[in-house]
């Protein structure tokens, strides 16, 4: 159990760490790779959850689609697109980082405040599900399972999702392409 | 088995950290890292309360839809980005401050 513990604080550690150091970076290149080692983590933190199908659904989509196509879209475009920006303040919303911060950390403060009501007193549908053993446990075949209620108590959402998939890749598709209709 | 406790700390962090580069960052490629890192801090909450429904696998099944969501956002938002390169020359949020006329 304590080695369990250890391994997950291990992981959550190389996210949070990777993450952190994304946002402090000045060099766009090295914080995208960063963000592989962020992805990894997580995905390792999904199996922490007995949710493994999502995990390799994570490294798939993520470190082989998302991953590659911020990389291919930078290194496809132009210089200016590599550099982090600086300038000065602009508007209204524009601000600064340590505006940024503070708002970060508040809004950090008031989910913590979340996680501790939720650790002091338990959801009653958890409480309930603890007591008649309604779990997901270690020994369970998750993708069997989840295949039958994506193919019947979920299908709906599924067939939609699919749909919204398409759509939006052929969006991408159309407004990512050069632009030469001269008549 | 680990805790709920300590899935909500660890996605919390991970939100707050995305939250803070899409308000920070100058570059919309990095705003959109942010935005990543905000959608896998939801999906850890889902999977983390995912395991106490009942064998009902709702939270595994849409976090599966939120992860191919957010791919589908992530191929938009970059054709988005480029296009907003090609028209201002600068892909800096602040200075993307005019509509089409």
């Amino acid at each position: 159990m304590s080695l369990n513990l250890l391994l997950f604080y291990l992981l959550a550690f190389t996210a949070v760490g990777s993450a952190l150091l994304i946002v402090s970076m000045k060099n766009l290149v090295r914080s995208l790779f960063l963000f592989f080692v962020t992805l990894f983590a997580v995905a390792g933190l999904y199996v922490f959850a007995l949710a493994d199908f999502v995990a390799v659904t994570q490294v798939i989509v993520y470190v082989g689609g998302v991953l590659v196509l911020m990389l291919f879209a930078f290194m496809l475009s132009n210089k200016v697109l590599l550099s982090d920006l600086q300038s000065g303040v602009k508007g209204v919303f524009g601000m600064p980082s340590w505006q940024a911060g503070i708002i970060a950390i508040s809004f950090f403060t008031m989910l913590l405040s979340v996680v501790w009501q939720v650790a002091i007193n338990e959801p009653q549908w958890i409480t309930e599900a603890k007591q008649q053993q309604l779990l997901i446990r270690y020994q369970d075949n998750t993708i069997h399972h989840l295949g039958i209620n994506l193919m019947t108590r979920y299908v709906l959402p599924f067939e939609v999702v699919s749909v919204f998939l398409m759509m939006a890749l052929m969006g991408a598709a159309h407004l990512a392409r050069k632009e030469n209709q001269e008549p | 088995m680990i805790s709920l406790t300590h899935f909500l700390l660890v996605s919390a962090l991970l939100f707050s950290t995305g939250l803070y580069a899409v308000l920070a960052k100058k570059n919309a490629i990095l705003v959109l890292v942010g935005i990543e890192l905000m959608i896998n801090a939801a999906v850890l909450n889902l999977v983390a309360f995912g395991r106490y429904d009942g064998g009902l696998y709702g939270g595994q099944t849409f976090a599966l839809f939120a992860i191919v969501l957010a791919a589908a956002a992530v191929a938009v938002a970059l054709a988005i980005i480029l296009n907003v390169y090609k028209h201002y020359k600068s892909i800096n949020p602040d200075d993307i401050n005019d509509l089409k006329d």
